[in-house]
């Protein structure tokens, strides 16, 4: 059964201009450890699934994986 | 007249609004999250706590619970409904509130009391108050930094939808929103719990005034 499965890997992260304070405090974080020159940091988070239908995918972030008014999420078949 | 209390496996405050509702003279039913049906209720509240782990958003598993359909039903039919803490982000997920609760803006979980003004007393669950009125009303959460998009904001204020504002920000929510309701109003989501300020061994009584509320918007004689 297992090898019609794909594994999917979704990325969601917060929206472009949504307040992301995980992000901003591990920006703050790196350079009391001695990394210099880091611009930004965004947190979002990676989910992998095996689904044996992959158009099913894109419903399934935009009803459940993501919430579409605070994040945005892309999506790829990894195998 | 009788208020249902749902229980999401992880919620920690349905006892608390189950004796809330009991305070205030009203009938508790335990509405089970596994259960299609809301046994007759008159009103809804979807307590706060920690629904399905918070895992992946709060509220976002809770939502798709059994006992959602018919209270989707039920809420957007007029029923009377609010959502506390959790509640508030379960009725956010379900988009039956427009909007998001963020993570606090400090990054710490805030538990304290905070003064709460009434700015609109025409919904369910505020009517037992004067406009202006100050609650002072515990907050206990992770994500209470309430969210929308800028033209969700300003038709919030515009069609006075916030229902209870911050006068100390706790967590970063925007224009300090601590409660809101649909456009029809039967629906109040507030991150604020006026069930754990529902008796003076508590330390105080004032809470009760937000669940009074849905008794005088029944015609019920208040107790």
């Amino acid at each position: 059964m297992s090898e019609t499965l794909r594994r999917v890997r979704v990325l969601v992260r917060p929206k472009e201009g949504i307040l992301d304070p995980q992000g901003e405090a591990v920006r703050r974080a790196l350079p009391a450890l001695g990394f210099g020159g880091v611009g930004s940091v965004h947190v979002g988070r990676l989910i992998e699934l095996e689904v044996e239908d992959e158009s099913q995918v894109e419903d399934m972030c935009r009803r459940l994986l993501a919430n579409p008014t605070i994040e945005e999420y892309e999506w790829e078949v990894i195998g | 007249m009788k208020i249902g209390v749902v229980i999401f496996p992880g919620a920690n405050c349905d006892a608390d609004a189950l004796y809330a509702v009991e305070r205030i003279g009203a009938e508790p039913v335990e509405l089970w999250h596994a259960e299609p049906d809301l046994k007759g209720v008159d009103a809804v509240i979807l307590p706060g706590g920690f629904s399905y782990g918070d895992y992946l958003r709060p509220g976002a598993i809770a939502r798709f619970s059994k006992v959602m359909r018919p209270l989707e039903e039920f809420a957007r039919g007029g029923g009377p409904t609010l959502g506390v803490c959790n509640g508030f982000q379960v009725l956010t997920e379900a988009r039956l509130l427009p909007g998001a609760l963020l993570q606090n803006m400090s990054l710490r979980f805030v538990c304290r009391t905070v003064p709460v003004r009434v700015e609109h007393p025409d919904t369910p669950w505020s009517g037992a108050c004067v406009p202006g009125e100050i609650l002072h009303l515990p907050v206990a959460h992770n994500e209470g930094n309430y969210f929308a998009a800028e033209e969700t904001i300003a038709q919030l204020e515009d069609e006075g939808r916030v229902i209870f504002r911050y006068l100390e920000n706790p967590n970063g929510s925007r224009n300090d929103i601590a409660g809101i309701c649909n456009a029809e109003r039967n629906v109040v989501g507030m991150m604020p719990h006026p069930e754990r300020v529902s008796d003076p061994l508590l330390g105080s009584e004032e809470g009760l005034k937000v669940l009074r509320s849905v008794l005088e918007f029944a015609g019920a004689k208040v107790h």
